[in-house]
Order: structure tokens, then sequence, then C-alpha cells
């Protein structure tokens, strides 16, 4: 035998590896780097759907494209108040479900029940409390005397946006909630006991005790929410579409509207190219703040 | 010749870390070899190397003349017993049993044949059809070593097979286990940092420390004649009394007396000086070299007493020796005698045994 | 009780009262919890059993004044509700199926065969786990053009399947980490090569955490919007959130709530269904996925 176990076991791995490995290559690699390269081309209804060496035209008409810079604005403000606001409920509830009260099973059940419902299905849910006529928001806000008339809340931008947000929120703060509570339950009890003997408060040993022994979690489930809601597509675009007058819509709305209605591809390629450096240079951020907190708290490198 | 060779074993996982350092052994057919050493000296290491579940860095395995050192641990004919036994926990005893040899095609009818003369052997008659969560920690040893022996191997490797067992089981498993394998006639390695299953189940024990083969030798002769410090103070409960002394002419100093060396050699300037607490013994009148001591500590050991004496003149140096209840001495003061042929001689430095022969002095 | 026990008594009468205003606001912030995890829901649920009328009321009728089951007979008879279901199920499990049997082995390698480079591979497996779909969207588009793979259900089935192996990676590999070590060693002393090892050996053992992973991809791959808009255009082939989110875009005038709220209910009972079997496990999962990959 000329090959030793280790080379042997080593070509077993491969031959375990590979087949997920292509099939990543196919569908993630691949699209993406095409994106790169269809970029550089225009290729739209101008150039009868043939592509066309045009070089960083797209680019430049990408920095001029008000429109673009709006779905940026658009998705900055949907990511950074649906991240907000996630956390905030999602800390909360997570507290609540490391609480010991009888029927705790079933209210985690319940908990997580938003989080596995498809996100279009839930859109028209929303879409459907929010209406402008029947809505039960509109209905709520009436009997209790705060609005005299209903508000078009999905036809005005403002409220187009407040109602995403509050869907979206909605959808994924119990992913939030799991992720913390998983955390919550690996902070020992002692140290809460040990803290309020020295005389904290719960608040306190909120600030103390939770907060820090938690940041792992909260920038893991923060950095997964981010990436998330930067893309967000199914719930904006069947809730509003995008609208009114482009008040929601987020960069992922904006590349499918450039490929499937405008049909032009190169530019929905450097839109592509542009979202993906963006996210990659946040996740990329955020993993070196990770890896510094854990050398922070675990002390070792 | 012999059936296992291990030729200049190395294994390092880095250049800290390198738990078996040039270790060469042979073990023939019907030897059981026993690998006795602390924990984290590289004992599990080695098996595993000659289980081909580690490759070795550097060295050769050979069994039965052939190198076997790039074959897959599934083509060396081996079996082992493991500490958690590690039996397929969705499989029946029967399957258990049985899954090796499916697999290198033994006919179904051999290895019913096999299955019941070793189940019949280990008792597990009526357990076959049981899988191993329904039962005890003694069946499921049992089974882990009937599924050894099914297998009727070239080698049998066991890591700390009886560790797991309660002390009571684990005396009586000791025992069969001695049977069993006294009627094998094949090679068997057995791990464990239990000086009593190494003692009373070996034919040959090999001494490792930090990865390095101290000594290799029957049992017996492990314990009259340990080969260096380590393995004096190792092997052997109470531990050996270990004491480094001055030496004068040709005597070791131990506070007031004087011990005289063996042979006819110049001393060293120290010396270390070993003898087991259960060879001290109280002086009898012909005894011409005793020593007198102060007892700062008795403890009861059922069938005899454990006492610690402070030897006169020598303020820092204890020595403890194993006396039999019965007998009576004084509850503060004991004289003793050291039998000059149970002491052993080790070199201060480098921890070697000295005997008359090798004890002359090179400067 | 005796007169010596009087001073005490006011301070454990706080004691109790402050302990009860904790509890009496845990007890709120638990229901709370419950209404905002069920009341969008319960509303559809509602929505669904209600008549036109009381839908149409204003001001809002909360109880339905009469239940109807008008809306389920009209998405089922009326419309192809029991394909979509059937596409949505079929696409669903197909992928999970691949994805297990693509991602189990991966998993196994990375987790314990010492690979050159496998931390790179592990770092890149996280990376992808954030990528939104809409990067891919166009890339895939054109291969779906060009293999005239559009309207097939290979066209959703490969990239659910590519979306949910860095998941099925990170858990099974969490899982095979905290096997015990000696079981495998003891395979392959007895002879087992590494795929027969995995298939009798650790499949076996394996079950319950494929079962979370595959509940966990499940999910994603019925859930799934973008690529089943885009690359599923005929109705027979579509799938339940394509096909509950266009219900709504039909008609302008006359939007479809109660059949809407119908097939929301609907289309959410297979996973609502999913959850309440398996709660502890989907916690699991996206635990082990997340945190500790
Ligand atoms: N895979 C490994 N990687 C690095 N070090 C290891 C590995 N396996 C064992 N060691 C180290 O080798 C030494 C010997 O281990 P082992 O052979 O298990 O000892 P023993 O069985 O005698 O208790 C220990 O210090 C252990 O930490
Ligand atoms: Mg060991």
């Amino acid at each position: 035998m000329t090959t030793t176990i280790r080379e042997r076991e080593r070509r077993t791995g491969w031959m375990l590896i590979i087949p997920a490995m292509l099939v990543l290559a196919f569908v993630y690699a691949y699209p993406i780097a095409r994106s790169f390269w269809l970029s550089l081309f225009t290729e739209n209804l101008g150039t009868q759907l043939q592509p066309v060496f045009s070089g960083l035209n797209n680019y430049g008409r990408m920095i001029q494209d008000g429109r673009f810079w709006q779905t940026i604005a658009n998705t900055m403000v949907f990511t950074i108040s649906t991240l907000v606001l996630e956390l905030i409920l999602g800390m909360g509830i997570a507290l609540v479900l490391n609480q010991a009260f009888k029927g705790r099973g079933a209210v985690r059940t319940i908990a997580i029940i938003p989080w596995a419902l498809p996100t279009a299905l839930i859109a028209t849910t929303w879409a459907w409390i929010f209406n402008d006529q029947f809505g039960v928001v509109n209905d709520i806000l009436l009997r209790l005397g705060i609005i005299d008339t209903g508000i078009n809340w999905l036809g005005n931008p403002a409220p187009a946006m407040l109602s995403v947000i509050i869907a979206d929120v909605w959808k994924t703060t119990s992913f939030v909630a799991i992720l913390l509570l998983a955390g919550l339950q690996s902070i020992s009890n002692d140290l809460y006991e040990a803290h309020s003997i020295d005389g904290a408060s719960p608040w306190q040993s909120f600030r103390q005790i939770t907060l820090p022994l938690l940041m792992p979690q909260i920038l893991i489930a923060s950095l997964f929410r981010f990436a998330q809601a930067f893309g967000i597509f199914d719930l904006i675009q069947v809730m509003t579409g995008g609208g009114p007058g482009g008040a929601t819509e987020t960069v992922s709305i904006y590349i499918y509207a450039t490929v499937m209605r405008y049909l032009d591809f190169g530019y929905g390629a450097a839109l592509v190219v542009v979202t993906f450096v963006l996210l990659v240079a946040v996740v990329a951020l955020a993993a070196f703040f990770l890896s510094k907190l854990r050398t922070a708290t675990t002390g070792d490198a | 010749m012999a059936k296992l060779e291990l030729s200049h074993l190395n294994k390092t996982y880095s250049p800290k870390i390198i738990p078996v350092k040039d270790v060469s052994l042979d073990v023939d057919d019907g030897e059981f070899l026993t690998l006795l050493g602390p924990s984290g000296c590289g004992k599990s290491t080695i098996l595993r190397l000659i289980a081909g579940l580690e490759q070795p860095t550097r060295g050769e395995i050979r069994i039965d003349g052939k190198n076997v050192t790039q074959h897959s641990p599934g083509d060396r004919n081996i079996a082992m017993v493991f500490q958690s036994y590690a039996l397929y926990p969705h499989m029946t005893v029967y399957d258990n049993m049985a899954s090796g040899l499916k697999l290198k095609r033994v006919s179904s009818e051999e290895i019913r044949r096999r299955i019941e003369q070793v189940s019949l052997f280990l008792g597990l008659g009526n357990l076959m059809q049981r899988k191993p969560g329904q039962l005890s920690g003694g069946q499921r040893q049992r089974v882990a070593l009937g599924r050894a022996l099914v297998r009727q191997p070239d080698v049998f490797l066991l890591d700390e097979p009886l560790s797991n067992l309660d002390a009571l089981l684990r005396e009586q498993v000791r025992a069969e286990l001695k049977q069993i394998f006294e009627s094998q006639n094949t090679p068997v390695v057995y791990v464990t940092h239990d000086q009593t299953e190494a003692m009373t189940l070996s034919t040959k024990v090999a001494v490792l420390s930090n990865g390095d083969l101290q000594q290799l030798d029957p049992p017996r002769r492990i314990y009259t004649h340990p080969a260096n410090r380590f393995v004096a103070g190792f092997v052997g409960s109470p531990q050996m009394n270990l004491l480094d002394l001055k030496c004068e002419g040709k005597f070791a100093i131990l506070g007031n007396y004087k011990i005289p060396l063996p042979g006819r050699m110049t001393p060293p300037p120290e010396i270390t000086l070993g003898v087991r607490p259960e060879h001290v013994r109280l002086a009898e009148p012909s005894d011409t070299h005793t020593l007198q001591g102060k007892v700062i500590l008795k403890e009861n050991l059922g069938m005899s007493d454990l006492l610690s004496v402070k030897v006169k003149g020598a303020e820092n140096q204890t020595l403890r020796a194993l006396l039999p209840s019965d007998r009576p001495w004084s509850a503060e003061e004991v004289t003793l005698a050291l039998p000059p042929d149970l002491i052993h001689w080790f070199d201060v430095e480098t921890g070697d045994r000295l005997t008359s022969e090798n004890l002359q002095p090179v400067y | 009780m005796s007169t010596a026990q009087l001073p005490a008594e006011p301070r454990t009468q706080t004691d109790k009262s402050s302990i009860s205003w904790r509890r009496i606001l845990w007890i709120t912030a638990i229901v709370l919890t419950v209404i905002f995890s069920l009341a969008p829901i319960l509303w559809q649920v509602l929505t669904s059993f209600k008549t036109n009328a009381d839908i149409e009321a204003v001001p809002t009728v909360y109880l339905p004044t009469r239940f109807t089951l008008q809306h389920y007979i009209e998405i089922f008879a009326r419309r192809p509700f029991a394909n979509y279901m059937f596409n949505s199920g079929f696409v669903a499990v197909t992928s999970t199926l691949l994805c297990l049997l693509l991602g189990t082995p991966a998993a196994y390698a990375l987790a314990r065969l010492r690979l050159p480079g496998e931390r790179i591979i592990l770092a890149i497996v996280l990376v992808v786990t954030l990528f939104p779909y809409i990067l891919l969207f166009l890339g895939l588009l054109e291969i779906v053009r060009a293999t005239g793979l559009a309207n097939n259900y290979l066209a959703l089935i490969i990239p659910y399947t590519a979306m949910n192996i860095p998941l099925t990676i990170l858990v099974m590999r969490s899982f095979f980490q905290q096997l015990p070590r000696d079981l495998e060693d003891s395979a392959k002393v007895d002879g087992y090569s590494t795929w027969k090892m995995l298939l009798h050996i650790l499949l076996p053992m394996t079950i319950p955490a494929l079962v979370t992973t595959g509940i966990l991809t499940f999910i994603a791959s019925w859930n799934e919007f973008l690529f089943a808009l885009t690359f599923i255009t005929r109705e027979s082939m579509k799938t339940i959130p394509v096909a509950v989110a266009q219900l709504s875009g039909t008609t302008v005038f006359e939007i479809p709530y109660g059949a809407q709220a119908a097939a929301t209910v609907v289309g959410t009972l297979p996973l609502v269904v999913l959850v309440l079997l398996f709660q502890r496990r989907i916690v699991q999962g996206l635990t082990s996925g997340a945190v500790k990959g």
C-alpha cells in the first residue's frame, strides 16, 4: 500500500465535502461572480438585451441615480429601526421566556410561531391589519379617539414605512428572542443571587450582569438580523411593492424591479455588486468586533 | 518471533506535546503486556497507534512480522476494548458482537457458533437480544469483551477496561480477565494506571512516564528491581521511602546513623536510598544496623499500621514503616531495621538504579 | 398569634405585596408576549371565518356574526390551492432531503477529519448564511433561462437545497462534535470504512439531529418567496407564498380578503403544527446553528 492512512482519510474527507461545496459554488459563488462580470456591460432594452461592454458606466450611473440613493436611505431606515426594536422587544421576550412559570413550554412555543411563518403570508396579514378602509388598526385608533378619520397606512410614505417596520418586527423578534434566551440560560443563577445579596436591584443586575454576559449573543443576533433586514424583499414586495412613490423601496426591491420590470440586466448586476460589497464590509466589521469582544470576555486569543 | 513489535515509535502532536517518545516493545503470543503509568503519560496514545487510530510521527508497528504502520485499523485484525465500552447503541448485543465479523465476511453459521461459544463463556446467553441501554455497567463491559473475543484477532488491545466499574465488580472482573486471556494464546496489550491490575494480570509490565519507557519487566521484577526512582515511587503502595542522603566513606548518612553501601565502590557525594515501608521492620537483638526514631503519625490500615517516623538526628527526613498491628512497640519511640538486601540505591541526579556493579564511580 | 410577632407583621405584609406586585408585572409580561405573538394570526383566523359582510363592515365587526366556510371552499374549489400546497410540500421535502444528504457528510468531515483549510471552509459557510437571496437571483435567473428550467421544480429545489446547506453543516457539525469518539474508533477497528461507518453506525444515532435540521430547512424552503416568484410563472406550479401574495394583487378593486385570510391560515397550518410538535428542537437547532457555529 503506497498511500498513508492520513492521506486516505483526507481523500475521504474531500469526497464527503465536495458535493456540498459544489452546490454552494453553483448557487452562491457563480451568480455573484457573474454579477461582477455583468456589471461591466450594458444589457437592457436600449441594447436589445445584448451585452455591450461599457466599463464602469453602470457605476457612474449609479452615483447620479437619485432613486438608488433613496433606496439606500430607505434600507438603512428600515434596517436600523427594525434592528433596534427587535433587540429591545426580543430581550424583553427572552427575559419572560427565561422565567420559571407554569406553562412556560407552551408560551415558548407560541413565541416562536411568528418566526416560523412564511413572510409573504405575514405580509398579506399585516396589509389587511393596516387596511385603510376595513383595517383593525384604524378601527382601534378611532375607537380610542386617537384619530378622527382612518389613516391610509400603506398609501402614505411615513405610515407605509412604519407599517412594514412593525410587520417585520413582529415577524422576526422571536428569532432574536430565541438567540438571547439561549444566552440567558447559560448565565448561572448564582451570579444573580450573589449580586442581589450584595444589595443590587433587578435593574442593576440586568445592567451589570445580564447585558455584558449577553453581549456575544446580542452581537450575533444583530449581525444575522442586519443582513436579513438589509436584503428584505418579500415583506415589502407583498405589502407595498416599494410604494407609495418609492417610499418603502429598499435595495432588494429596486434590484428586482430593475431586472424584472425594466429588464436592465447590466445595471441590476451593478446594484447587486454594490449591495454585496456593502454587506461584506459590514459583516467583516462585525466579525472583527465580535472576535475582539470574545478575547475581551474570555481572555484568550 | 514476536507477534507484535513496536520499534522506535514516536508521536508528536506539537513540539510541546510528545506523548510517545521512541518506544520499542515486543509482545509474544500468550504474553499479557500492561502499559502502566500516571494519567497523561501516553498509554492510550500507544494503544491507538497500535490500533491505527493515530499515525506515528516516526517508527514502525509490525504484527506477525508484517509492517502494518500504514494499514487502516480495520485491516490489522486487532480487537480493542474501550474504557467507555463503545457499544453501538442502536444494535442488539448479538449484532454488536457480529458486526466486525460480518464486515470480514465470516459466514453466518460461523458467526453464530463463535458468539454462542463466547457468550456461554461470559454468561451473556440471555442478553443477546437486548440493546446496550438495557444493560448494567458490568454487563456492558462483558459485551465489549465478548465483541473483542469473537473476533479472534491477532492482538487484543484494552484501554482501562475496568475503570468504569465499581470497586467490588472490578476485582471480580479482573480475576475473570486473567482466566480469559490465559486461555487465548494471543498477545494482549492492556492499559491501566492501576498498579494492582498491572501486577495481577500481566506477564510483562511497561512503566511509562511522560512518553518515555521507564522499565519493561515481569511484574515481580518491577517490584523487586525498579529500574529508577520513578518506577520505584510509582509501583507499590504505600509508596516506597525515597530519601536523598549524603555519603561518607562507604556509608550513607541518615541522621545519627550510617547505612553501609553495597559492593566495593567509592561512593558518590550524595545518593538516594529507597526502601519499601513493608520492608522496614522492628529491630531485633540480632540486627547490627538499627535506627531509632520518633513516631509522628500512625495510620491504621486494618491488618497493619503505617508509621511515619522521624529518624534521630535527621529532622527533615521521614521514614514510613508498615508494621503488623499485633506487634507491640512503644507509642513514642521505635527502633527499626532496614534489611540491607531490600534497600534500593538510586543516582541522585539521573534517578537510575545503582547496583554494586554500576556504583563504580567514574570520577 | 402572640403579641411578640406583631412588629414582624407589617414587614411580611410589605414583602408580600412587593412580591405580588412583581408577580403581576411578570404575568402581565407573559400575557403581552402571548398576545403579541398570536394576535395578528388570530385576527386572520377570525377573518377567514367571517362572511364578506362582516369583513367589510365599518366599524369593524370583531367576532363573526355568522361562521362561514365559504372562503375555504373558495380557495380549494375555485382556485387550485390543493395544487399549491402540493407544490410547496414537494419542493420543501425534496430539497430538505437533498440538503441533508449533501450537508451531513460535509458536516462530518468538518467535525472529524481534520482537513487542511477547514477553518476557511467554515468561515465561508458562516458568511454565506448572511447573504440575502437578491444577490443570487440575477445570476440564477440567467442559468434558469439558459437551461430552460423555468417552471420546473428543479429551479426551486436546487437553490433551496443550496441555501439550507450552510445551516445544515453548522447544526450537524456541532452535533457530531458532541458524539463520543470511542464509538467511531471502535467502528474503525471493527473494519468499517468511513462511508459504512457513517451509514451504519452514525446515521442511526444522528436521526434526532437530522430531524431538527430537517424541520429548519423545511420551514425555510416552504417560506421562500423570491425564487418562487421569479422562476415559476405557470399557475399550476406555484408555491403557497407566491400564490397567496398574488391572490391580493389580481383584482385591484375587489381584494378577496376572506379568501386571502383562509389561504394564509391553510398555508401556515403545516408550519404551526411543526412548531407545536418540535418547539424544543427548533430552538436547539437555531441556537446551535447561529451561536456555536
Ligand atoms: N489529539 C491530540 N492532540 C493533542 N494532544 C493530545 C491528543 N491526544 C492526546 N494528547 C495528549 O497526549 C498526552 C497523552 O495522552 P494519553 O495517551 O491519552 O494519556 P494516558 O492514556 O496515559 O492518560 C496527553 O498530554 C494528552 O493531552
Ligand atoms: Mg488514557
